[in-house]
C-alpha cells in the first residue's frame, strides 16, 4: 500500500471507528471501540489500532480529520468537521448520485439530501427526544434484558409487529412493560421497536428514490433496512460497512484538505 | 469579536430607567404601569406612568440564566411547563421573591408595584395569563388590547378596531394616572417613539452591510432602549450615538464577526441562556447572523404624531407577528435578499408557537420558493431544560458547513 496516508476519526456516542486510506484513496484500515468515556483514550487507541493493520502507515498519515460527537477530542486531529458533512461526503464517494442519507446514529438521527453533484442540499436531525435513535434500540434491547444484537435476532424471529405509539423513549419502555403483560411475544414487540424507529425516520422529510442507510444498526440485510424498505416499499442501499460511513467521511475529508482528488 | 464602545452608555441608560422605575413604586404620587413590549406604551408615557417592561424582565433572567430555576415555582402552583417560559420563570421569580434588577443595582430588591397592567395579545394571549397573575397579587386592574391575529392585509377595519381599543383605555388611565390625558403629551410621546423606531431600523439595516458591523446578539443586547424607553427622548439619542459608530464601522471595514464567510439570518426568539455561546460559537465559525426578525419587532413605520391612535393601532396590527403565514414567507424572502443571507436559522422555542414560525412548513416553502435554506434548532427562549446543547451546536456547525460549501 502506498502512502501518504489519510486517517478519519469518528467519536460517536456509543461507539468510535477510524479509516485509513491509502494514497489512492483505497480503504488500508478500519476499526471500531466502544467510545467510552474518555474520548482521547479511544481516539489514540483508534491510531494505534490502524497502524497495528497498517504498520507502513507509521510516520506516513499526511493528514487526520475527526467527526462525531468527539470530534474536538481527538487532539492529534488536523481539523475537526461535523459527521453530517462526513456523512454527504462519503455517501457521494459510495454511490456517485443524488441520494438522501439516513444516519441512525447513537444519539441523533440525521437524514442528509445530496444533490447530483454531490453537494449537501439540505438535513434534518431528529427533535430533543432519543426515540428513532441507536440509543432508542439499546434502551428498547435492555428493557427486553437483551443486547442490542439479540434484539435484532428476537426481531428476526417475529412475525406480527407490535405498534408503540410514544415519541418518548421513557414512556415507550412502559409501553413494553403493558405489552409484556398483556401477552404479546418478546419477537413481535422486538420487531415493532424497529418499525418505531423506521417511523420515526420517515416523518423526519420526504424520502424519494436513492435512499442510503447508514449507522451501526444499519447492518445490511438486517431487520432495520428490511423494515425501512417495507414502509418505503422500494430498495434502500446500504453500505458495505455503513458503520464506518462517518469515519470514512472524515478520512476523505482529510484526503480533499490534503490536496488530493476525492 | 470587537465589543462595541456603545455598551458602556446603554449599560447606565437601562439602569437609570430601572431605577427610575423602582423609584416611581416607591414614591407616593408616583405611577407605574407594567406594559406589554409592544402594547400602547405612548399613551402610558403621556400620562405620566412610569413604564416596567415584564418581558424585559423575563428576558433579563433567562439571559443570567436564573430562568430555568425559577419555572418550578410557577409550575408548581400550576402554570404548565408547556407554557410562555418568559410568563413562568417571571412568575417564579416574583414567588422566589427575587428580580433581575437586583443584579444591575443591588439596592433593587423587587419588582416596581404596578398601580395598572396594560397589554396587548399582538404577541400571544399569554400575556392576559402572565399580567392577570400580577393583578390578582396586587390587586390591581388588567386591561388591555385583544389584538386581530392572522392578520393578510392591515385593512382600515382592523385597524379601526384596535384603535378603538386603545382610545378605550383612556378612562380608566386617567382613573388610576389621577390626571386628563393631554392630547399634545401623546402627540409628542408618539413622535418620539417614531424618532427611535426610525433610528432602531437604521440600525439594524447596517447589518446589510458586507461585513456586517453588527450581529444579532449584538442587536439583542442593545435592542433594551427601543424596548423600555419607547417614548423617551433619551432612547432616540442612544441610536444616534450606537448609529454612528455602527456607519464608522462600515466606513472602515470593521466586521463583528471577523473574517465573516457566511451570513445567516434568525428567525425566531434568541435562546437567552445561551446568547453568548452561540454568538461565540457562530463567530468562530466565521458566521454572522446579519439580521433577524426579532430584532425588527420594535420598528413601527406606520407611528404617526398627526393620528396617534389610529397609528399606534396600525402598528400594532402590522406586526410580523400578527400577520399569516403568507405574509411572514414574503417578508422572510424579502429580508434574506436585503441582508444577502446564505441561510436562515429557524428557532423552534418550544414554549413559544406564536414565534416559532418554521411549524406550518414554512422552512420547505422558502427554500423552494426563493431559494433560502434554513436549519431548525429546537430549544427554548428561557427553558433550558428544553435545551440541548450539543444538537444545537451541531446543527448550526452542519448548516454553517454546508453553507460555506454552498458559496461560490
Amino acid at each position: 500500500m502506498n502512502g501518504p496516508f489519510y486517517c478519519g476519526i469518528d467519536v460517536g456516542s456509543s461507539y468510535a471507528k477510524a479509516v485509513l486510506l491509502d494514497g489512492a484513496g483505497r480503504v488500508a484500515a478500519d476499526v471500531v471501540r466502544r467510545t467510552g468515556v474518555a474520548f482521547e483514550a479511544v481516539a489514540e487507541a483508534l491510531r494505534a489500532d490502524l497502524l497495528a493493520a497498517v504498520p507502513g502507515a507509521l510516520g506516513g498519515i499526511e493528514r487526520t480529520i475527526a467527526t462525531g460527537y468527539g470530534r474536538e477530542n481527538v487532539p492529534f486531529a488536523d481539523g475537526a468537521v461535523t459527521e453530517l458533512t462526513c456523512q454527504a461526503l462519503a455517501g457521494w464517494h459510495l454511490f456517485r448520485r443524488a441520494v438522501t442519507v439516513i444516519d441512525v446514529g447513537g444519539q441523533d438521527t440525521k437524514v442528509i439530501v445530496l444533490g447530483d453533484d454531490g453537494r449537501r442540499l439540505s438535513f434534518q436531525m431528529n427533535r430533543r427526544c432519543a426515540s428513532g435513535t441507536g440509543a432508542f434500540l439499546e434502551e428498547m434491547a435492555a428493557r427486553l434484558d437483551t443486547t442490542p444484537a439479540g434484539l435484532e435476532a428476537l426481531a428476526e424471529r417475529g412475525h406480527d409487529a407490535v405498534a408503540l405509539s410514544s415519541f418518548c423513549t421513557v414512556f415507550a419502555k412502559s409501553e413494553l412493560l403493558s405489552l409484556i403483560r398483556g401477552g404479546r411475544s418478546v419477537e413481535d414487540i422486538a420487531l415493532g421497536v424497529y418499525d418505531a424507529v423506521v417511523r420515526r425516520v420517515v416523518e423526519m422529510t420526504p424520502l424519494h428514490d436513492g435512499i442510503v442507510l447508514t449507522g451501526g444498526a444499519a447492518r445490511p440485510g438486517g431487520v432495520l433496512v428490511r423494515r425501512l424498505e417495507a414502509a418505503l416499499g422500494r430498495p434502500v442501499l446500504v453500505p458495505e460497512k455503513p458503520q464506518l460511513t462517518g469515519a470514512l467521511g472524515a478520512a476523505l475529508m482529510a484526503m480533499r484538505d490534503g490536496g488530493a482528488p476525492v | 469579536m470587537p465589543r462595541l464602545e456603545s455598551t458602556a452608555r446603554l449599560q447606565a441608560l437601562m439602569l437609570e430607567a430601572f431605577r427610575e422605575c423602582d423609584a416611581a413604586a416607591r414614591a407616593p404620587q408616583g405611577r407605574v404601569a407594567w406594559c406589554t413590549s409592544v402594547g400602547p406604551v405612548e399613551l402610558l408615557r403621556a400620562l405620566g406612568f412610569a413604564v416596567f417592561f415584564p418581558e424585559n424582565h423575563a428576558a433579563m433572567l433567562g439571559a443570567s440564566r436564573a430562568a430555568t430555576d425559577l419555572i418550578p415555582a410557577a409550575s408548581a402552583e400550576g402554570y404548565s411547563p408547556d407554557v410562555c417560559s418568559y410568563m413562568t420563570s417571571d412568575i417564579g421569580a416574583f414567588r422566589r421573591g427575587v428580580t433581575a434588577l437586583s443584579r444591575v443595582d443591588p439596592s433593587i430588591t423587587s419588582v416596581p408595584r404596578p398601580d395598572v397592567l396594560v397589554y396587548d395579545t399582538n404577541q400571544c394571549r399569554d400575556v392576559v395569563d402572565w399580567f392577570s397573575f400580577y393583578g390578582r397579587q396586587f390587586g390591581v386592574p388588567v386591561i388591555g388590547v385583544a389584538a386581530p391575529r392572522g392578520v393578510d392585509a392591515v385593512t382600515d377595519d382592523l385597524v379601526a378596531a384596535v384603535a378603538s381599543q386603545i382610545r378605550g383605555l383612556v378612562a380608566p388611565l386617567e382613573a388610576i394616572a389621577g390626571r386628563r390625558l393631554d392630547p399634545g403629551r401623546l402627540r409628542d410621546a408618539v413622535a418620539i417613539s417614531r424618532d427611535t423606531s426610525l433610528l432602531w431600523r437604521r440600525v439594524l439595516s447596517t447589518g446589510s452591510a458586507r461585513p456586517s458591523p453588527l450581529t444579532f446578539f449584538d442587536a439583542c443586547i442593545h435592542m433594551g432602549p427601543a424596548v423600555i424607553l419607547r417614548g423617551d427622548p433619551r432612547s432616540a439619542a442612544y441610536y444616534e450615538g450606537l448609529l454612528a459608530e455602527l456607519e464608522g464601522r462600515i466606513a472602515r471595514g470593521v466586521a463583528a464577526v471577523p473574517g465573516e464567510r457566511v451570513r445567516l439570518y434568525w428567525e425566531g426568539m434568541p435562546i437567552w441562556g445561551r446568547l453568548r455561546d452561540v454568538s461565540d460559537l457562530l463567530a468562530r465559525l466565521g458566521a454572522c447572523v446579519a439580521g433577524s426578525t426579532y430584532c425588527s419587532s420594535w420598528v413601527f413605520d406606520a407611528l404617526d404624531p398627526a393620528a396617534p391612535f389610529d397609528s399606534m393601532a396600525r402598528a400594532s396590527v402590522e406586526l410580523f407577528i400578527t400577520r399569516t403565514d403568507a405574509v411572514k414567507e414574503r417578508v422572510l424572502a424579502d429580508e434574506a435578499r436585503r441582508y444577502s443571507v446564505d441561510g436562515m436559522v429557524f428557532h423552534d422555542a418550544k414554549t413559544c408557537p406564536n414565534n416559532s414560525n418554521c411549524r406550518y412548513g414554512m422552512p420547505g416553502r422558502l427554500a423552494a420558493g426563493a431559494g433560502v435554506p434554513s436549519v431548525i434548532v429546537h430549544s427554548d427562549l428561557n427553558d433550558l431544560r428544553l435545551h440541548a446543547d450539543e444538537g444545537v451546536r451541531l446543527a448550526l456547525e452542519a448548516f454553517v458547513e454546508q453553507c460555506a460549501e454552498a458559496s461560490p
